[in-house]
């Protein structure tokens, strides 16, 4: 017998692009190969028993599969929802699988397999907030999976990793923590449930265009130097480590590249903060660290 | 009679279900339904024109830096530029999309296909002393095989050493793919859902440094094109040989073209480009492109028929769930009011029929090594082996385009939203034909629709009866084993769906459950 743990793992797909699974799978070190094949950590496999977009089988032999996780590991799955939940018309909008001839809503899957999940992973910013789908009008009433959570009554620990899509690190990053050192404690979370490893400063703070902020020097147009204040950045409101961590192995992001932050980690994410190519009000800048204290307060 | 229900489609992108009514080993009918409804059109209307890059790009993280192509063209279109993009800001957009489109050939092959016909379990009697395939053998050693099991059984047919090779080649080309999406992010900032290709070009600057990476780049994925990749789709081709009798599908090909090598004429339906913009059935012979035979029909589809073949400006998306006779919430599209596939065999097959030398010496070549005329092309394999040869097309010019970079020059050219105004985009994206159309009024987006790839293929019967491409390639395919239906997705999957581009419309009224099952 293998003296190696297998951690079950059910990735589960709602009102989504995919684009979080195709950003976990830019992983580098480790690999993504190394996170479904080998030890992740040592003695630990996460053994993914479903991924739509990996998955060998089709149909309902996958979908039983899904089943049996939850009714023989119950409390030992790793349940990860990427893609917002969609509500309206009894959720007919986004479904997986059938069940007596009838399609199973994504929201009744992260029901049931929510409420015997050893910890949930809300992935990606439509999971964890609603996200683009969500954007007005919100045309298939998507919610994220906390409000789901919330309405069911359903304490399952609930780490949302949101970001459009998430650096694989987060990912990586949060999982490799639960294996190595157990779920994360209340007060390692912020008050949206991201891990403060990650999402615990503002974009801005760590900018390296923010001397021309302090300084006042504003690009007028793309491609300029300066500051992208003016050309619509959300940085200054926005709680992501990406100036540090950079994306893709490190060959760039978003203000390196000439383009504003989008603020894709955030709740607000996209409406609340207006045309991504709009400067935002400048009530909100540049208090920062207040922004969120008035918020709340 | 019997009826196969597949749901989910799995290594596919979204949410996909096939029907297929099995009579004596044959399918006599197919359906496809998308089961994934986010209603992106709406959620653009009265947003801030530029925004629609941003947003559209998200109707799909595997297919996203094609939308923002196609985005950024139709913005140009509707503020009067797209004549007057910098050439350094066209060869950017070019090389993000030719990396882009490199690693997801790969991506498709590798691995959403290539699990059809590589057996990983083969990996448990590995030999040998590479540290991959060793690392794979522990893994099969410990007994949990999720997620290579539970798969359909009874046809893998290579032998050990071939299986165990592939499954290294899978390995790598995850590597491969991921440094190809590396590129894109060097010029369009991180990717999936790349930030600096916009309206009026991009907003990053090229330098020496980026250069020189993005040469070595795109050297190192065209030496896995050509050492890998290619000859391991001539591998299944070879051993799968009845697949390229399987899946033919209707016939008929469409291509918009991409890569723009001119980007001084205006109009994108006949500006020089890599790939060529036309049409052609199986003769091969080439037709020009004209947007106004593209109609979209909802005889079959949970809508409104009042404006049912009309162009994608005039239509209205009005849904009638449970409307007698609709199947799916897919819409059809035609093209001259015939059913058309889109994709990479019908990109090659376009630019063949247009006499493209280098496209043609490809697949002389191909075809020649399989002693096959051009028929062979249209079916499961040929599907394959198109897209191969797009990867391969597209991986012997990047090094051109990067090295055509100026460095220091400007990349974008700024522009004033018209307070009135309609846009076009149209690219090839990996997966197809890909259309944006953008109606402003008052200097927001009044109306925006999308015609995608998989909107084509995996489309439903049109008003004059016609099946869509994938149903037209499932039916009359004999099944072996209804229990494995294997030939049902591998055609499905050669046509590499993206579900979540297809289905992006939306409901206003709920329809029972299952209603939608036809038996």
């Amino acid at each position: 017998m293998s003296s190696v743990k297998e951690i079950p793992a059910v990735w589960i797909a709602g009102g989504t692009c995919g684009g979080c699974s195709v950003s976990v799978l830019n992983a580098v070190v480790p690999s993504i190969k190394n996170v479904l094949i080998d030890e992740l950590v040592p003695g630990r496999h996460i053994s993914l028993k479903f991924h739509t977009n990996i998955s060998a089988g089709s149909g309902d032999p996958v979908i039983k599969v899904i089943e049996n996780v939850g009714e023989k590991n119950e409390n030992e799955f790793l349940l990860i929802v990427e893609g917002a939940v969609s509500t309206a018309e009894e959720g007919i909008f986004c479904s997986v699988g059938e069940k007596n001839h009838s399609p199973v809503a994504i929201r009744q899957w992260v029901v049931d397999l929510g409420k015997k999940a050893m910890a949930v992973i809300a992935l990606g910013t439509c999971s964890a907030f609603g996200g683009i789908p969500g954007g007005r009008p919100n045309p298939s009433r998507v919610r994220a999976v906390m409000d789901i959570f919330k309405e069911e009554k359903i304490k399952t620990p609930l780490i949302n990793i949101p970001g459009c899509p998430p650096h694989p690190d987060w990912f990586i990053g949060t999982v490799a923590k639960i294996l190595i050192m157990g779920l994360p404690k209340a007060e390692e979370l912020d008050d949206w449930l991201r891990p403060k490893e990650f999402y615990g400063t503002l974009i801005h703070e760590n900018c390296p265009r923010r001397p021309y902020f302090d300084e006042g020097k504003f690009a007028k147009k793309f491609g300029d130097p300066g500051c992208l204040y003016e050309l619509g950045c959300k940085g200054p409101i926005t709680y992501a480590d990406c100036p540090l961590r950079q994306w893709n192995n490190g060959v760039n992001w978003c203000i390196r590249a000439g383009m504003g932050c989008q603020g894709c980690t955030q709740p607000e994410f996209p409406d609340l903060l207006g045309s991504f190519y709009e400067k935002l009000t400048d009530v909100d800048v540049p208090k920062i660290g207040e922004y969120w204290t008035r918020r709340e307060g | 009679m019997g009826k196969i229900v597949i749901d989910p489609i799995t290594r596919i992108e979204g949410h996909l279900k096939v029907e297929a009514v099995v009579d004596g080993g044959e399918v006599k009918e197919a359906k496809c339904s998308g089961m994934l409804f986010r209603g992106f059109e709406k959620i653009l209307e009265g947003r801030d024109p530029r925004d629609a890059q941003i947003i559209t790009q998200r109707i799909c993280g595997v297919c996203n830096h094609c939308h923002t192509t196609a985005a950024a063209l139709n913005l140009d279109s509707a503020f009067g530029i797209s004549d007057k993009i910098p050439d350094n800001g066209r060869i950017m957009r070019n090389l993000t999309m030719g990396f882009h489109q490199v690693q997801d050939h790969i991506l498709h092959f590798y691995h959403l296909a290539a699990l059809d016909y590589v057996d990983v379990t083969k990996v448990a009697t590995y030999k040998g002393k590479d540290r991959t395939l060793d690392s794979i053998k522990a893994f099969i050693s410990r007994g949990e095989l999720a997620p290579f099991v539970p798969r359909y059984e009874g046809d893998y047919r290579f032998s050990p050493e071939v299986d165990q090779e592939l499954v290294l080649h899978y390995v790598q080309a995850l590597e491969m793919r991921r440094k190809g999406h590396e590129a894109v992010a060097i010029l369009g900032g991180k990717v999936p859902h790349a930030c600096a290709v916009t309206p009026g070009g991009a907003t990053e600057i090229p330098t020496v440094d980026k250069i020189a990476t993005l040469l070595w780049r795109a050297k190192e994925l065209r030496a896995f094109v050509e050492d890998v990749y290619v000859p391991d789709v001539i591998k299944v081709a070879e051993t799968y040989g009845d697949y390229f009798e399987i899946g033919k599908g209707c016939g008929r090909f469409l291509s918009y073209g991409v890569f723009d090598l001119d980007g001084k004429n205006p109009n994108y339906t006949n500006r020089t480009r890599l790939f060529k913009q036309g049409s052609t059935s199986v003769e091969l012979q080439h037709q020009l492109l004209d947007l106004k035979q593209i109609n979209e029909w909802v005889k079959h589809s949970w809508y409104e028929e009042d404006t049912s073949g009309c162009h994608p400006y005039d239509e209205d998306t009005k849904p009638l769930p449970n409307k007698v006779g609709g199947y799916s919430w897919i819409k059809a599209p035609r093209y001259n009011g015939e059913v058309y596939e889109v994709g990479p065999l019908a990109r090659i097959a376009v630019s063949y029929a247009a006499g493209d030398p280098a496209i043609k010496e490809m697949v002389d070549s191909l075809l020649s090594h399989f002693k096959a005329s051009p028929n062979v092309l249209f079916s499961v394999l040929g599907r394959h082996a198109a897209r191969a040869l797009c990867a391969l097309h597209i991986a012997k010019n990047l090094e051109r385009w990067v090295l055509e970079l100026r460095p220091g020059e400007p990349a974008f050219i700024d522009y004033t939203i018209p307070e009135e105004g309609t846009g076009v985009g149209i690219v090839d994206a990996a997966r197809g034909a890909l259309g944006h159309w953008v109606v402003i009024r008052d200097k927001k987006i009044a109306k925006y629709q999308c015609v995608v790839p998989t909107t084509w293929n995996a489309s439903p019967m049109d008003d004059m009866g016609n099946h869509g491409p994938i149903e037209q390639a499932l039916i009359g395919t004999k099944v072996r084993d209804e229990e494995n239906p294997f030939e049902i997705v591998r055609i499905v999957r050669s046509f590499d769906p993206c579900i979540a581009c297809a289905v992006h419309l939306l409901n206003h009224k709920g329809r029972e459950l299952g209603k939608y099952i036809v038996a």
